[in-house]
């Protein structure tokens, strides 16, 4: 019940925002985080950013992340 | 193993590997990883097998829907089958056996029960349908309540009246705390919730780590997260340390995140709380404070006729407290099933006997 997904906040309106990670978007409440920004990487559980994420170890988490989606892809279309 | 990138797969290898290599003292150690999104990953990535046998791995009572007690859910029931009432839930609680009935079976027979995603959504509901009374079901851990906390402040700010919660919100390190005080689980250290400590930060298992002599390690929730907190527990343990250490850095910091707490604990205030199977536990609750009196649903409602029983026979609480595994229960995997649950720790995607029963039977 503690799932928490990592996304990237790519739009902010007052105490609200949406967050995406590749093709999903949703909207984000922002209101438990300290001064989130377009761009930041947070940490979405239940519909609230429940704190943000470090930004050079997010990027590599969405690396790694892509990487494995791909290469599932790949060996799914195989 | 199957789901997982083969690179991954190497380096979960190459790691338990070099813990083989570490001392461990006597008979081997028991690790308790506490949260329930562990044990499902730890069960779909096969980790129990791939380790030693002198290193176990027992699971604890780290899933709200599954400490939550039965009486809850036929609370829960009654409000359901109240006039122009709407429940609202998470999807979790949706199959959770109540004395005589659940939420699926009365949505089934005409009730108005809603799977929410969010509490947020909650608060629409309310807003869309003056004429009802929605009721909120407000279970979960310190991930959870200052979501449902922000939920109660916005909808007083926009004047929604119609909207209550019904509170079994509870917080873990009291739980891990008791499981030692009471001996009821024999542990040489803790994998501690990740999302759990982003909120409460690492500091709040020091007074544990120091009062049991156990080190504590807030893991992440990939496998290679679980396979290197296992390592540090074995490090601490091979070098007679009782620290905390955060495996989680990218997420978690040891102060937690301040403001999230701040807005809990506006809203909600410390109680006993009874946790399914286990008892009640001194402070490891929160009740919403008197101040919020008229959107508490206990104190709304008249739920006096709301009689309980467990049901026969189950061992969740010996589960829960990692006291027995879920073969050791009669029920498990007879008459008690996903398809056919009977003890909370069947029905929830993280329970114990869910996990157990999907991936290593």
């Amino acid at each position: 019940m503690c799932l928490a997904a990592p996304m990237q906040l790519i739009n902010i309106d007052g105490e609200t925002g949406t967050a995406r990670m590749n093709a999903v978007r949703q909207a984000v409440d922002l209101s438990l985080i300290e001064s989130p920004a377009v761009g930041d990487y947070v940490i979405v559980h239940a519909g609230f950013a429940i704190e943000k994420l470090d930004r050079k170890r997010a990027r590599q988490m969405f690396r790694a992340l892509n990487t494995l989606i791909e290469r599932r892809a790949r060996h799914e279309k195989a | 193993m199957k789901k997982h990138d083969s690179a991954h797969h190497s380096m979960i290898r190459a790691l338990i590997e070099r813990i083989k290599t570490l001392p461990v003292p006597g008979e081997g150690v028991t690790f308790m990883e506490v949260c329930g999104t562990h044990t499902m990953e730890i069960a779909r990535a096969g980790l129990k097998k791939m380790l030693p046998p002198h290193i176990r791995l027992t699971s604890g009572p780290g899933c709200p829907v599954c400490v939550t007690p039965i009486s809850y859910v036929d609370k829960a029931i009654a409000l359901c089958r109240e006039k122009n009432c709407v429940v609202t839930t998470f999807g979790d609680m949706f199959r959770v056996p109540g004395t005589a009935s659940c939420l699926e079976r009365e949505r089934a027979r005409g009730a108005d029960i809603r799977i929410v995603y969010s509490p947020i959504e909650s608060a629409r509901v309310a807003r869309d349908n003056p004429g009802k009374r929605v009721v909120f079901l407000s279970v979960g851990f310190e991930t959870t309540t200052p979501g449902i906390a922000a939920t109660i402040l916005h909808a007083g700010d926009a004047e929604i009246r119609n909207l209550f919660f019904l509170c079994a919100n509870k917080t873990v390190p009291h739980a891990m705390d008791a499981l030692l005080a009471g001996g009821k689980a024999a542990l040489d250290g803790f994998l501690c919730p990740g999302h759990v400590s982003a909120i409460t930060g690492s500091l709040p298992y020091r007074a544990i780590a120091a009062r049991h002599n156990v080190p504590c390690v807030v893991a992440g929730f990939e496998p290679i997260d679980v396979v290197r907190a296992i390592a540090m527990l074995l490090v601490q343990t091979a070098e007679g340390r009782h620290d905390v250490e955060i495996e989680y850095d990218r997420v978690v910091r040891p102060e937690g995140n301040r403001k999230a707490r701040d807005i809990a604990e506006r809203v909600f205030e410390p109680a006993d709380a009874e946790w399914r199977g286990i008892g009640t536990i001194p402070g490891s609750g929160l009740r919403l404070r008197g101040s919020f009196a008229c959107v508490d649903a206990e104190q709304v409602f008249d739920l006096s006729h709301v009689v309980s029983r467990e049901p026969r026979g189950c061992r969740c609480g010996e589960i829960l407290a990692g006291a027995i595994l879920p073969p050791a229960c009669r029920l498990f995997g007879k008459k008690c099933t996903p398809e056919h649950p009977v003890g909370a720790c069947m029905v929830s995607s993280e329970g114990t006997c869910a996990a157990y029963y999907t991936y290593e039977q």
